[in-house]
């Protein structure tokens, strides 16, 4: 239980003090309201995952006033607190609650409480449970009779138990088995054939054969057959249903990053306008943190703006009046009026969709293993069956009885339990091995696809690389420096800002006054009477000593000037009138990202590397990870054009990205996985998703997949080899209700027992939980080895 | 044999009684999280026992 005690991590909740409004603000919309006035909050914490966490997060909120309950749920890594209501003195406001959680070392997003009722309404796997207890209850209680009738109960005492078996059989399959009915029903009306329409038959006919014998006083009753078929048979439905819902609550789960409302300027008056009300020449205001809720050209003011989830840039761009903004872009550090150019329906963001929608329609193509074997299997069982049936009553000289218990008898021993079980037992334990290496898996046909691939393609801000720079080196500075650049830093959204604050050592803060940021320029402020600049070199350089300066001549804050200069950083910081000084800024490689490319090409796969961002930070990615095939400025629609060349010319693909841009091509390969820091698009869109910072999760979920494919394969090489051995003994009429049961059985527990396998053997390091992350990041710091970061200028 | 007109009842209504039970765990939310039931099944009420045991 020792493998999560609680950190404190002092540095983060400091860096967050700044946007603590802006977020409690959005956080009160999260709640629901409750008829006593309490208001119910539901938080994804994915870093839940045990027994102590549980004490751990309930332990830390139960104490808060106005907590009137804190309880964890582990199976779906949830938090649901209720609050007092609002009004009452003391309370507790949600924010409170996020920081108390990140504070203890759980990272929390709310919920959207919509969402989840739609998906409680959904929720097919509570129904599927329901008819799986009635099966059970049904089957349990007549194979007790049923065992008495083998052993020798004859005549009346029979019959009496063939009829009470009968009455507990005919409503058991009758609920329980509607799931098979409903769809081999719509099957048939649409001219086709599953796996549930032999299923359908077969429970239907040994009814229905059975009821005729009990009520004849025959010997042979195959109750217990029918209500044991829909048990292993639900069994299979269950677990595939659980899975789904798991996966998709999880993935709801992470908070949504589109923009809900849009702040609109009437008449100088700020009202807040719901996101599809907004129309094409609205004015509106975007402050300094919130993304873009439309395409939109900037009127007014200054900011630099993140767009490196909708094109992949790596670096911020200066947004001045006049520029054309994307619906997703993030204003970083100035507030923009901008007039709205389309509504919420057709901005950037809605273009990428209908361009994903196109894309996953070339990939409906593929069929689940289990469907192309139902497309031989069915046609197959319903021959066989109708063969018996003429063979008897041709041998038997019309004994029409005698042909419609071997046909029935051929149908009950095909049915495919064991097929039914072969697919989904691999993909749950397949889907929990993932899970518990915080990987999301949005259904079983996933893991089919993605053991198929021979191609990797990366995208790379946000995915290759974390998408946030880190401080790579800076000039030695004074304490008093260090301590002022650590000050300034705080009171900027700018992604430079925080890397340097990060970066440098905490310490006693000077008190800063008149703090003004330039957009595109830096922070600056007076700290005990002296102006100190923190920012791009040129704009700091101004108030600077000029022998301080190191810089010659130009000030750019391109990389290409950086570059040109050598060793030059590209932040930097000064008092009036003291020496400059600089700090580099690298990208930082995604953790894993090294080994993670090792392990693909070892198993044989072709990496690429597919981005929107400028050519020279691809091409130094590429070099230092040793991509040979890297595209760079590729739009969405260059992606999907690769990625459809690739598969003309036969390869499959796994895309991996986390922008919207990528989404569509998420969307046109063959398979897709996202980090859980993609946007919304990119992780509705992508097939897994993975929330641990390591890249590892790829190769790793590949490695389940090849191991999930060969299971399921051997279950179904175990499954045609107990119907290879079980139909001729049924055509040849041996199969007597006894038989029939030991062998379905026998055959589904083999097929279980052997797809388990894929929970145990083999655990590649149990999923490296976060203790391993810590210990590993301790031992390359120890070993003073340069830290992960990849040698990229990002220009302040 | 006329042990089975009270045996056969007894048996069904036991079988019954199971289903009755499960009906009702899955009602009240049981089943909402089997992986948390199991650890806190492990748990002392005292939870800084638990912070003790964990150093």
């Amino acid at each position: 239980m020792t493998c999560c005690s609680p950190s404190l991590e002092l540095a983060r909740s400091e860096e967050r003090a700044t946007g603590a409004d802006l977020r409690g603000e959005e956080l009160k919309h999260a709640g629901r309201l409750g008829v006593d006035g309490t208001v119910t909050y539901v938080f994804s914490v994915p870093a839940i995952h045990c027994g102590a966490c549980i004490a751990a997060v309930e332990d830390a909120l139960r104490p808060l006033p106005g907590v009137v309950s804190a309880r964890v749920n582990l199976t779906l890594r949830r938090v649901t607190v209720v609050l007092a209501p609002e009004n009452a003195s003391s309370g507790t406001t949600p924010l409170r609650l996020v920081e108390t959680l990140e504070r203890l070392g759980y990272p929390a997003t709310p919920v959207d409480l919509g969402d989840l009722d739609q998906l409680a309404r959904e929720k097919e796997s509570g129904k599927l449970l329901l008819a799986l207890g009635i099966a059970g209850f049904a089957a349990a209680n007549v194979m007790l009779l049923s065992v008495s009738v083998w052993s020798g109960a004859d005549e009346a005492t029979r019959d009496l138990f063939h009829l009470i078996s009968a009455l507990i059989a005919v409503p058991a399959v009758a609920i329980s088995g509607q799931v098979f009915f409903r769809s081999a029903f719509a099957a048939l009306r649409g001219g086709r054939l599953n796996m549930d329409v032999p299923i359908s038959l077969a429970l239907l006919l040994s009814l229905v054969l059975s009821l005729y014998e009990s009520l004849t006083s025959g010997a042979e009753a195959y109750f217990d057959a029918a209500v044991t078929l829909t048990f292993f048979l639900l069994v299979g439905r269950y677990l595939d249903q659980l899975m789904r819902e798991r996966a998709r609550s999880a993935v709801l789960g992470i908070a949504r990053l589109a923009a809900k409302g849009a702040t609109r300027i009437v008449d100088g008056e700020l009202v807040l306008v719901a996101i599809d009300e907004v129309r094409p020449g609205m004015h509106l205001r975007v402050p300094a943190g919130e993304r873009m809720p439309v395409d939109a050209r900037v009127l007014r003011g200054s900011s630099d703006l993140d767009r490196s989830l909708v094109t992949g840039e790596s670096e911020p761009v200066l947004a001045s009046a006049g520029l054309h903004v994307e619906a997703g872009a993030l204003n970083l550090t100035g507030p923009l009026d901008v007039e709205a150019l389309s509504g919420a329906k057709d901005s950037f963001l809605a273009e990428m969709t209908t361009m994903m929608e196109a894309a996953e329609q070339g990939r409906g193509a593929y069929v689940r293993i289990a469907d192309r074997m139902a497309r031989l299997y069915a046609p197959a069982v319903h021959l066989l069956a109708a063969a018996a049936f003429l063979g008897w009553l041709v041998a038997t000289g019309g004994d029409w009885y005698q042909a419609v218990t071997v046909a029935i008898a051929v149908l009950i021993v095909t049915c495919p339990c064991a097929l039914g079980l072969a697919v989904p037992v691999v993909h749950v334990v397949g889907a929990s091995r993932l899970f518990q290496a915080g990987i999301l898996m949005k259904d079983g046909s996933a893991l089919e696809r993605l053991a198929e691939i021979d191609t990797v393609l990366f995208d790379k801000t946000g995915t290759l690389t974390t998408g946030t720079p880190q401080l790579s080196r800076s000039d030695n500075l004074s304490g008093e420096e260090s301590a002022a650049a650590r000050a300034l830093a705080a009171r900027s959204n700018h992604p430079a800002s925080r890397a340097i604050r990060a970066g440098l050592a905490a310490g006693a803060e000077p008190e800063l006054q008149a703090v003004r940021e330039v957009a595109g320029s830096g922070v600056e402020a007076v700290i005990a009477g002296r102006r100190a600049r923190l920012g791009r070199p040129g704009w700091v350089a101004e108030i600077a000593a000029p022998e301080g300066l190191r810089v010659d001549g130009e000030f750019g804050n391109g990389i290409e000037d950086d570059r040109r200069h050598g060793e030059k950083g590209n932040v930097a910081f000064a008092f009036e009138g003291a020496r400059l000084a600089t700090f580099g800024l690298d990208e930082a490689v995604r953790q894993g990202a090294e080994p993670a490319l090792a392990a693909l090409r070892r198993a044989g796969l072709a990496v690429e590397l597919l981005s929107g961002d400028g050519e020279v930070p691809v091409r130094r990615l590429a070099g230092m990870l040793g991509i040979a095939h890297a595209a760079f400025r590729q739009s969405p629609a260059d992606k999907i054009a690769r990625i459809a060349a690739l598969q003309a010319e036969g390869h499959d693909v796994l895309m991996v990205g986390d922008g919207l841009n990528d989404a569509p091509s998420l969307a046109a390969g063959n398979v897709s996985m996202a980090p859980a820091s993609a946007c919304d698009a990119g992780r509705l869109a992508a097939d897994f998703v993975f929330t641990r910072d390591s890249l590892a999760a790829v190769p790793f979920a590949f490695a389940i997949a090849r191991r999930a494919k060969t299971l399921v394969r051997t279950n179904f090489a175990l499954a045609i080899l107990y119907n290879t051995v079980a139909v001729p003994l049924a055509m040849a009429g041996l199969v007597t209700p006894l038989v029939a049961a030991i062998a379905m059985s026998a055959s589904s527990i083999l097929v279980v027992a052997n797809s388990l396998r894929l929970a145990r053997g083999g655990r590649p390091a149990r999923a490296e939980p976060r203790d391993a992350d810590r210990g590993e990041a301790a031992a390359i710091q120890g070993a003073g080895r340069t830290p992960q970061v990849e040698p990229l200028e990002i220009a302040a | 044999m006329t042990a089975l007109v009270f045996l056969v009842p007894i048996a069904l209504f036991l079988g019954l009684l199971g289903l009755v039970a499960f009906f009702w765990a899955l009602k009240s939310g049981q089943y909402e999280d089997v992986d948390g039931a199991a650890w806190r099944a492990l748990q002392d009420e005292d939870s800084a026992r638990i912070d003790e045991a964990k150093d």
